[in-house]
């Protein structure tokens, strides 16, 4: 059964990155071709173009949730304040939410105060959707912390920001980055909520996708899907050790 | 002048210090834009896009028309189809992985296509299925077919596609529940002459109901609010209620009408997951209980022993 579903799970893209050698147009195989790399890499500027946005869109939102996220976990565990259940509850459903539902609210918020959309817009989506897997990743991983070592610390003298730098973020950083690097992926992925809140030019790769995909098949999308998966195997080759904990929280 | 604070006041500042950044970024980016969503859906549309000021139910009994009805029904019953196939298919594969020796090697497998972006394997069942697709030249070529066959742009191909997109949400928690389930309980059911089947159902299956409760959810919400799969590979008659929302913004810019089913989407998920959390907490206690009940019978026993 296992073994069935991998392949369903596979053939679909091992026949799209197999026309994308072919040499014509369309299902039907011709003859062995780069073409459509060559087409991709050289013709392809937009593309390009949308490519840029979505990198500078990822490493934003990923480091800004990242840091947010991160600190929220640090207060959230080790102190007690007002407002502690509500930043809980809160962080916990834009996962749960579909798509449509924080894609909508934000556009309408957006033209409420008057935002124009563009890429600042779709940096704000990207890092809210990112912020509660930092959050969930960083929480778990504080959970196996041992609190006794944050006592030792501050008997030793230190004071909060040396706990912070020398204690705690050391101990944290392979959830950090595991949600660092969780963050990148989601929202290079990310179709549905980008769709809602991009303006004229803010364009990210999917949504460029998406624009040809309307057009129809085309040859250049399958060179496209096949650079795609050779990026996110490398992706997932960094998180291998990380492996577990993603299927846990996800 | 430097102030000492006493341990309360300290623990309280520190907390609000490190947690309140993300605090007001979901109350600024999450909170009141859903808030905005729960109040427009009860005012007036406004003439050309936006709302008026005046409070009315018209949009949620507009939801009552017959086409938006019909919408509705077709969601759930298309969800619940997918979401139940995902399941069946999930439990088999996240057993398998849980007893594999290769875990990390299959998860790797499981995980490429799931994070490959999404629109890109829409696109590859688009080309698939197309009606100048992979599949119907490949029936062409080995002369079973001479018309292309209407593969896409249906509700089949809706829900085949819906399994192929959200199958790793199944699959993943099941997986990671099922890797915690010691499998020394299967034996022992089996030495009690239970069949194969009979101790994974009576033994197994209540024992990762948190899982398959997880499973569930994370598959059947994002498919309850799926937009791109159905405008993608679906007909004219396999519209859902996310692509009604997306119409109603982008189209008719019936804000009001958007709001209300965009109400109704976020309260059924809401349902699902405290029910999800519910069950969650109800097998904690559950387990706790059984404890209890074991702590009581040993020391029963050995009570009886004693007056023997």
């Amino acid at each position: 059964m296992l073994s069935l579903v991998i392949v369903f799970l596979f053939i679909p893209l091992f026949v799209v990155v197999f026309f994308s050698f072919n040499s014509v147009k369309g299902m039907q195989w011709e003859s062995a071709s780069l073409i459509w790399y060559k087409t991709l890499i050289y013709e392809s500027p937009s593309l390009w173009a949308a490519f840029r946005n979505s990198l500078i869109i990822a490493l934003t939102s990923s480091i800004s949730a990242t840091v947010l996220g991160s600190l929220a976990a640090i207060g959230i565990k080790w102190y007690r304040f007002k407002g502690r259940s509500y930043i809980t509850t809160v962080s916990y459903l834009p996962m749960v939410l579909p798509e449509v539902i924080i894609g909508i609210s934000m556009l309408i918020f957006f033209s409420a105060v008057k935002i124009r959309l563009g890429l600042f817009t779709i940096f704000v989506a990207h890092t809210t959707f990112n912020l509660p897997f930092v959050f969930m990743l960083v929480s778990a991983r504080l959970d196996e912390f041992d609190y006794s070592t944050l006592e030792a610390a501050r008997d030793l003298g230190a004071n909060e920001r040396q706990t912070l730098l020398k204690v705690i973020i050391p101990s944290i950083i392979p959830a950090v980055l595991s949600g660092f690097l969780m963050c990148i992926t989601m929202s290079l992925e990310d179709f549905v909520i980008t769709f809602f809140v991009s303006g004229p030019g803010s364009g990210t790769l999917p949504l460029y996708v998406y624009s040809m995909i309307r057009y129809g098949v085309s040859p250049v999308i399958n060179a496209l899907t096949f650079v795609m998966i050779l990026g996110t195997m490398l992706i997932a080759f960094f998180f291998r050790k990380f492996l577990k904990t993603v299927a846990a929280s996800s | 002048m430097k102030r000492i604070l006493k341990p309360r006041e300290r623990e309280r500042l520190l907390g609000t210090l490190y947690s309140a950044p993300m605090g007001l970024w979901f109350t600024l980016f999450f909170t009141i834009p859903i808030s905005i969503i729960i109040l427009y859906s009860f005012l007036k549309r406004g003439l050309y896009g936006g709302v008026e000021w005046e409070f009315s139910l018209s949009a949620y009994q507009q939801m009552f028309n017959p086409s938006f009805a019909k919408v509705l029904l077709r969601t759930v019953w298309i969800s619940v189809i997918s979401t139940l196939l995902c399941l069946l298919i999930a439990l088999p594969c996240g057993y398998a992985m849980a007893k594999s020796k290769h875990q990390t090697f299959l998860l790797f497998l499981i995980i490429i296509p799931f994070w490959t972006n999404s629109l890109i394997r829409i696109y590859a069942w688009v080309s698939i299925l197309s009606s100048e697709g992979f599949l119907n030249s490949l029936l062409k070529n080995l002369g079973l077919i001479d018309q292309s066959l209407a593969l896409i742009y249906n509700n089949q191909a809706v829900i085949v596609v819906l399994i192929y997109m959200y199958l790793p949400f199944a699959i993943l928690p099941l997986f990671t529940t099922i890797d915690k389930f010691d499998f020394a309980l299967l034996d022992a059911a089996r030495d009690l002459g239970a069949t194969k089947l009979e101790s994974i159902i009576k033994v197994m299956i209540p024992n990762i109901k948190s899982g398959v409760s997880t499973a569930f959810i994370f598959t059947f919400i994002p498919i309850f609010g799926a937009y791109t799969v159905p405008l993608l590979v679906g007909g004219k008659d396999s519209t859902m209620i996310g692509n009604i929302i997306v119409d109603q913004v982008s189209k008719t810019r019936n804000w009001p009408l958007a709001s209300a089913f965009s109400m109704v989407l976020t309260l059924i998920s809401l349902i699902g997951v405290f029910w999800m959390l519910y069950s969650g907490k109800r097998e904690l206690h559950q387990k706790k209980s059984n404890q209890q009940a074991l702590e009581q019978n040993i020391k029963l026993h050995h009570s009886q022993r004693g007056k023997r």
